[in-house]
């Protein structure tokens, strides 16, 4: 898939202040004069405040990390799973379509979303609340076909809870995540065959769909302030972010 | 320290540096790799995968030679070297399949492809490529992208081998290009569809080892096998770097760079590669002679004896050595003129440069040493326009960890560098500094013209020698013409400079010379190529070849000479610059005491020993000036246009284009800042 800069750009981007901080903490991780790693977690948050990245986005981020824009856009435009156009303000909906999703219908979940979202993946729902795409292998096999929406895994997927997610999304409503068959996790469909002593210790969710259901981020924009940040060696040593100079390719910085 | 490692390639044992990758070892043992994205003088990328070997014991695969270290082999369970195989049937296989996914995409375009005759692509497919594709779906095809007025792109021949990136970030300094997307979806892509903002951006077409990047003036002009190769030198700044002329019958077609690791390693300027068409317009090709104020046409006869005729009677001739003038040349005119009690004078910028003192006008530096340095001080110069290869060069000391210093005007270098100061009072307090930390490692002073060339220079010069002499550091000036410091070196030279030179002179003699205006009242005979600022202001014009068409030396600004070969003839009646001088010489009953050129060259040498040995950079006795007291005022560079420097790139139209873009790129800048 030619992946490109979308033609339509917002005219600005900027970091709500929480994550601007996270941003700038991450930086610390690295070597000072290895800003550039931070790229892929700092581009990663100003598409899950987005939801996308825009050019804007894309040049902040580069400036931050002192990088030549050209390389941000490399990285960017590398990595399928950065956004490089607008996406649902509710959710992105992204299928599965590898082989034992492919086998167990991940074709009719497809068809679902051509129908409820937009006939092409990466077009907005009419309302722009919803958009779809298809992605290769999401490690979910046992629980073929499955979904992701936002952060979480919809499992054990029929055309017709499918749709319904959808619908429930569109209400403004999340849906559980997890297995929508009424399977715990990943065991036998038919039940289990072993270790059936343990099944009456066992907490009602798995843990996946418990953090998703404690954190409530399934679909959420990011926007700093969900977590503390967890970066304790910035408090004693003050690391200055690096100044906005170019890497390797770096154009002279000249002092006036 | 070297670890020497033993590696056993296709049976034969050598002992090479451990640090040395499989295809350099493979090179020492006389083994050709084939290869598309390695380049001796770029980053490794390893994603051609076309110098794939078999590393016997290794991985049951086969390895990229460009990407393994010899050292990172290990020997066999005896200690026996390591194997290397480039010539088994794994080897073989990989590389034909490595060439039919390269040519899954490549369109078959050959016959109308500039680089079709000199193609590695297409050489590679015949020397190890299968003649067969099984690949029945449709090709790919991409987007053109606009690099400007130089570099032609048909990507859609791309192979992805990221050299042209590689070359821009690393060696030019630019960020615009780069490779976006993957799988067969990547592509080369300059951010946002900018366009090139280097001088040196031709040099990505010779790079180029597939089609994709080609040149736009020589597009569809001529095909490598019609064309004529000559190795010779350029003067379009003093690096006088190596480069190979093409012609066509007597055209320039191209010219492109040849390696010299001491010099040019094997790039070269934009300037020097495009300015080809500059050398067949506004040309000189007959005499003429003034007459009512207006030149009109004349016989060789009939100029020189005109010529002849002014200068026996003549109270003061001068003669003045252009920024282009060989050595021979000069030598020829410093000695008709000065048998007739003239003076030449070659400084015709008025720069500051002492007489007979060769570590001063040139300097103990040589190019090479710039690249080991760890401490660079440059002084009034912007290297990036007077000699843009050796700015590349400073980058690369700068990116292995040299620090940077400049006093004089601010421009953007390429690199980052501490600006000391804009006036002459920085660079005074430069001396006073402390520079125990610099002595013991490498260091370079580099003084450009602009900073010796106002009344003052001799103290900037005095000052620079000094500063360099503290920090024991190689003084280098940095020369903006080709021909000075080979002037200087047969001291074509007045004393008291330019003005002492032309104060009261009735005739002058004006070999080239196209930077200053010379007053009214005398007469002006001017000798050169081009119908430029000097032809404009003559009385007498001889018309003389330019530097493609006569065998000459130059010496560049670290003092190497150098030799440059005849590509091809001079237009019309012009003829070779010592030989007019000759003529002349005969015509005013002094004749010269040499009839050919050889002769003219042992006479040179006789009088000038260090000019014999070609190639080499003579070492200077190191006398710095006494220090002497500065003025204020600040230090200019001599550069303001870098596409217009001389006759031949302002007769040129490519360049007049590239000097407005520039200058428009140049105010958007400013608008944005």
């Amino acid at each position: 898939m030619l992946r490109r800069l979308h033609h339509d750009q917002p005219e600005s981007f900027a970091f709500t202040p929480a994550n601007q901080a996270w941003a700038e903490a991450q930086i610390t991780k690295y070597p000072e004069d290895r800003a550039a790693s931070a790229i892929i977690p700092i581009l990663w948050r100003a598409q899950e405040q987005d939801g996308w990245l825009s050019r804007p986005a894309i040049e902040y981020v580069a400036n931050m990390l002192g990088m030549a824009y050209i390389r941000a856009l490399e990285v960017a435009s590398f990595y399928f799973m950065f956004q490089l156009a607008p996406v649902g303000n509710v959710a992105h909906i992204q299928v599965c379509g590898t082989t034992s999703c492919m086998i167990c219908g991940a074709e009719d979940l497809i068809s679902v979303c051509r129908e409820k979202i937009s006939h092409k993946p990466h077009q907005l729902s009419e309302d722009g609340s919803l958009s779809w795409e298809e992605v290769e292998c999401l490690g979910a096999c046992s629980n073929a076909p499955m979904v992701q929406i936002g952060k979480d895994y919809y499992e054990d997927l029929s055309a017709r809870r499918f749709g319904e997610i959808i619908d429930e999304l569109g209400l403004g409503k999340t849906p559980v995540p997890g297995p929508q068959s009424g399977r715990f996790a990943s065991e036998p469909a038919t039940g289990l065959t072993s270790l059936e002593g343990y099944i009456s210790d066992r907490v009602e969710k798995n843990a996946s769909v418990q953090l998703a259901i404690s954190h409530c981020d399934t679909v959420r924009r990011i926007d700093g302030t969900e977590f503390p940040l967890l970066t304790p060696w910035r408090s004693k040593v003050k690391k200055p972010l690096p100044k906005t100079k170019h890497d390797s390719p770096r154009k002279s910085k000249t002092a006036k | 320290m070297t670890d020497l490692k033993k590696i056993d390639i296709d049976g034969r044992e050598i002992e090479v540096d451990g640090a040395m990758t499989l295809i350099q070892a493979c090179e020492e043992a006389g083994v050709e790799i084939p290869r598309f994205c390695y380049h001796e003088r770029l980053s490794i990328a390893g994603n051609c995968r076309m110098c794939l070997v078999e590393v016997v014991g290794g991985p049951p695969k086969p390895t990229a030679s460009c990407a393994m270290q010899v050292r990172d082999l290990r020997p066999g369970p005896e200690g026996q070297p390591p194997q290397v195989r480039t010539n088994s049937s794994m080897v073989k296989k990989a590389r034909e399949g490595v060439m039919e996914f390269l040519l899954i995409n490549h369109p078959l375009d050959c016959p109308i492809c500039d680089q079709g005759g000199e193609c590695d692509l297409q050489d590679q497919a015949m020397a190890y490529g299968v003649d067969f594709s099984r690949f029945r779906e449709i090709k790919r095809a991409s987007t053109d992208l606009d690099l400007g007025p130089l570099v032609e792109t048909h990507m859609t021949r791309c192979i992805s081998c990221t050299r042209c990136v590689r070359f821009t970030t690393e060696v030019a300094g630019i960020t615009q290009m780069g490779q976006t997307g993957r799988g067969e979806d990547a592509e080369i892509t300059s951010y946002l569809g900018e366009t090139l903002q280097s001088n040196l951006q031709g040099n990505i077409i010779d790079l180029c080892p597939v089609g994709a990047l080609t040149s736009k003036p020589y597009a569809f002009n001529a095909r490598p096998w019609e064309l004529t190769k000559t190795e010779t030198i350029d003067v379009m700044d003093a690096m006088c770097s190596n480069i190979r002329v093409d012609t066509k019958g007597r055209e320039v077609m191209r010219i492109l760079p040849r390696n010299n690791y001491g010099v040019n390693e094997e790039w070269i300027s934009d300037k020097t590669r495009f300015v080809w068409d500059g050398l067949r317009r506004q040309r000189l090709d007959r005499p003429y002679i003034r007459e009512d104020d207006k030149l009109r046409v004349a016989s060789w006869n009939e100029a020189l004896s005109k010529v002849a005729g002014t200068i026996k009677g003549c109270a003061k001739l001068v003669g003045l050595v252009g920024d282009l003038t060989s050595v021979e040349a000069a030598y020829a005119l410093k000695t008709l003129v000065e048998a007739q009690g003239g003076h030449v004078e070659c400084r015709t910028d008025r720069s500051k440069l002492p007489q007979k003192n060769r570590s001063a006008y040139v300097g103990t530096a040589t190019i090479e040493d710039i690249e080991e340095a760890k401490f660079i001080q440059l002084i009034g110069t912007n290297p990036r326009d007077e000699a843009p290869v050796l700015n590349s060069r400073i980058r690369k000391a700068w990116l292995q960890g040299a620090k940077i210093n400049l006093v004089g005007e601010v421009a953007d270098l390429t690199y980052d560098y501490e600006h000391v100061g804009f006036d002459k009072m920085a660079l005074s307090n430069l001396i006073g500094r402390e520079y125990d930390a610099t002595t013991g490692s490498p260091s370079v002073v580099i003084v450009g013209q602009g900073a010796i060339c106002d009344a003052d220079g001799e103290a900037v010069l005095s000052n620079t020698m000094q500063l360099a002499d503290k920090m024991g550091a190689k003084f280098m000036v940095l020369h903006a013409a080709a021909g000075r410091v080979g002037a200087m070196d047969v001291d074509a030279c007045t004393k008291g400079g330019l003005d002492v030179a032309l104060d009261g002179a009735d005739v002058i003699y004006n070999l080239g010379a196209d930077e200053l205006d010379i007053a009214d009242g005398a007469f002006v005979i001017y000798q050169g190529s081009h119908g430029d600022r000097g032809a404009h202001r003559a009385d007498v014009i001889l018309p003389a070849a330019a530097y493609t068409e006569e065998n000459a030396m130059f010496v560049n600004t670290e003092g190497r000479p150098q030799m440059a070969l005849r590509a091809g003839f001079a237009p019309g009646d012009a003829k070779e610059n010592w030989a007019i001088l000759r003529a002349l010489s005969g015509e005013i009953d002094a004749p010269l005491p040499y009839d050919s050129l050889a002769q003219l060259r042992n006479d040179l040498i006789k009088a000038h020993p260090h000019l014999a040995v070609l190639d080499e950079v003579a070492e200077n006795d190191w006398a710095p000036l006494p220090l002497s007291q500065l003025k204020a005022g600040e230090l200019k560079n001599i550069i303001r246009n870098f596409y217009l420097t001389n006759p031949i790139t302002r007769a040129s139209s490519l360049m007049a284009e590239l000097s407005s873009l520039s200058k428009q790129n140049g105010s958007k800048k400013v608008a944005a800042e």
